[in-house]
């Protein structure tokens, strides 16, 4: 406790502001963890976990925490850490506030890829590596698109996006409507957002940890794009570089969550947002927060989705959003109501 | 200190011509006015200066050296534009807008210090809005937000200032009071500042040098008091021009 205090009191002060609220989510990170470990059709008590977790002993506890639930969290967790952060990326990009991670058509280009290998009656591994194909297929064509002759303003890049997207739209409705009752349900469950039949890797932690690094690093200047191309580069930010490294950063964030788990929505395009109103617009803190957050409600909602009508298991975002849009209104109303009084 | 000159500086906007040929040179210490009719060039021109635009042809100098040859963010730290507009998407306090402008002092990993908010509230000083330096930038008036940006200006305390219409959106007493400060600021400091004006008066009162730009690429430049006769001011805004004799000084009106 000593030498926490002691880094507390030499850090620099604009260090201290954040650091209440990271502490928080960390908790609520924890937290969520917790919960998904706890719960599931078999109960345990705290003993039972704690022991579980703490000892090798080959118990059923132990079977299920470590094989079952624990994967499944830090997938969930990893997931919505990835799509928090592409969207707080992709909301400063296009420098619009309705901006998310699948707006450029990133999750169309993977869902028509994994839907026609869920069509050949691939499974497993092959969908998910047809996704992601299918993701940076969309990406590069969106970017080869948007770049034309030099000119390469937000306004294009999201028309573009938007339009690639919409096509991505019309072919999956093909699919789904020419293919045959039985792969339709897992079809529409990947569509909604999934993760219950994935193995946990680490490389999509990877992503998430080398995303956060560079994003952290250019956070200051994100802050600044944020006040428009011409105000940035006139205070030396490179604008063009920076937005095609956003570009590219951003898809392939999105590439990799869509990978694992499908078009989760309302994470990408919420959290952020909840951030902004708890705390304001400065990216060095709406990065890690936005990424705790995402990761967290992405844990509840995916345990909640196992185990509301269990043995049957609901599409995680189908949870997102009722869990989301409740807690989003009452932010949003609390900001208002402050406003008025002042 | 930090010169800005241009070298037979020629731009262009589709067949429409700003100026051509055109020899400036900026001098520490110097206040220069620009002026010219609606959609003539003047902002082109300062976007131009501030190397945010390719000129047509010609060449600017930011102490003898070529501006597209410096790295942007040095650019920057001798530079500054006030823009005409400012877009803020994301909400942000006027205290975050304004550190904002020590951006390109401090490196990319680093985080503003102490001194860094000194400045900030010093510059929310001079243009009085120290007290509303936590409000969000959304809640502001136009008036508000114009002096924010001048503030932001400040705090990035560059040697030459390019200011785009800095007293739009201000009231009768801060148009006086904050181009009054910017202006004893330039000359004790040796800054220069080179901004388009559409007040002939203001022009007149803080001025030591102007540029008419009149369309069709012709441009007049020279001392304050030798343009600002009738004869000029009536061709430059095809609109004839009288002068009195005031209190303090010569009064422009518009016939």
């Amino acid at each position: 406790m000593h030498i926490l205090s002691l880094l507390y009191n030499i850090m620099p002060s604009t260090l201290r502001k954040p650091l209440p609220l990271i502490s928080l989510l960390f908790l609520l990170s924890i937290l969520s963890f917790a919960f998904a470990i706890s719960m599931g059709s078999m109960h345990f008590s705290i003993h039972q976990l704690l022991t579980a977790l703490s000892t090798n002993q080959d118990s059923i506890a132990h079977t299920i925490i470590w094989e079952l639930r624990l994967p499944r969290a830090y997938i969930a967790f990893i997931t919505g850490g990835l799509l928090a952060l592409a969207g707080v990326l992709m909301q400063v990009l296009l420098r619009n506030p309705l901006a998310d991670p699948y707006i450029l058509g990133v999750s169309g280009g993977a869902s028509v890829a994994a839907l026609f290998a869920m069509s050949a009656g691939l499974a497993g591994s092959w969908v998910s590596g047809s996704a992601f194909i299918g993701a940076f297929i969309s990406i590069m064509l969106v970017f080869s698109l948007a770049h034309g002759k030099g000119n390469w303003n937000p306004a294009r890049l999201l028309l573009t996006g938007v339009v690639i997207a919409a096509g991505w739209g019309a072919a999956i409705n093909f699919i789904l409507s020419v293919s045959p009752e039985k792969p339709l349900r897992g079809m529409l469950f990947w569509l909604m957002g999934d993760i219950s039949n994935i193995s946990p890797n680490a490389s999509s932690l990877f992503v998430l940890i080398i995303g956060l690094c560079i994003t952290f690093l250019l956070a200051r200047q994100l802050n600044i794009l944020s006040r428009g191309d011409l105000q940035a580069r006139s205070l030396g930010v490179s604008v063009k570089p920076l937005r095609m490294g956003l570009f590219l950063l951003a898809s392939a964030l999105t590439a990799f969550a869509v990978t694992q788990a499908g078009s989760v929505g309302f994470v990408g395009l919420i959290i952020p947002h909840m951030i902004r109103l708890i705390s304001g617009s400065d990216h060095r803190l709406l990065i890690p927060a936005s990424v705790l957050l995402g990761g967290s409600l992405l844990v509840f909602s995916d345990t909640l989705a196992r185990v509301i009508i269990a043995p049957q298991q609901l599409p995680v975002g189908v949870i997102t959003a009722f869990l989301g849009v409740p807690f989003f209104l009452f932010l949003l109303n609390r900001s208002m109501a402050g406003k008025q009084n002042d | 200190m930090t010169s800005l000159q241009t070298k037979a500086l020629s731009i262009s906007i589709g067949n429409k011509k700003v100026c051509e040929n055109l020899d400036l040179s900026l001098q520490p210490g110097e206040i220069w006015g620009v002026m010219g009719r609606n959609g003539i060039g003047k902002t082109t021109l300062l976007h131009t200066l501030s190397g945010l635009r390719p000129p047509t042809s010609g060449e600017i100098f930011l102490n003898q050296k070529h501006i597209e040859q410096i790295p942007r963010k040095l650019v920057a730290q001798k530079l500054g534009l006030l823009l005409q507009h400012t877009e803020d998407v994301f909400p942000s306090s006027v205290l975050e807008s304004v550190v904002s402008g020590r951006h390109p002092h401090i490196s990319n990993w680093q985080w503003e210090s102490e001194s860094d908010y000194r400045l900030a509230y010093e510059a929310l000083d001079k243009v009085q809005m120290k007290d509303l330096s936590h409000r969000p930038g959304n809640e502001l008036s136009g008036g508000e937000r114009q002096r924010v940006a001048i503030a932001t200006l400040l705090t990035q305390n560059p040697d030459i200032f390019l200011l785009d219409e800095p007293n739009s959106h201000l009231d009768l007493h801060y148009q006086i009071d904050i181009l009054q400060n910017l202006c004893e600021f330039a000359s004790k400091e040796q800054r220069t500042i080179f901004m388009s004006l559409h007040d002939i008066n203001l022009a007149a009162r803080f001025c030591d040098k102007l540029l008419f730009i009149s369309g069709d690429g012709k441009t007049k430049s020279g001392n304050a008091d030798k343009l600002l006769n009738t004869k000029d001011l009536s061709e430059l805004f095809q609109h004839p021009i009288h002068v009195t004799q005031g209190a303090e000084r010569f009064i422009y009106t518009p016939a």
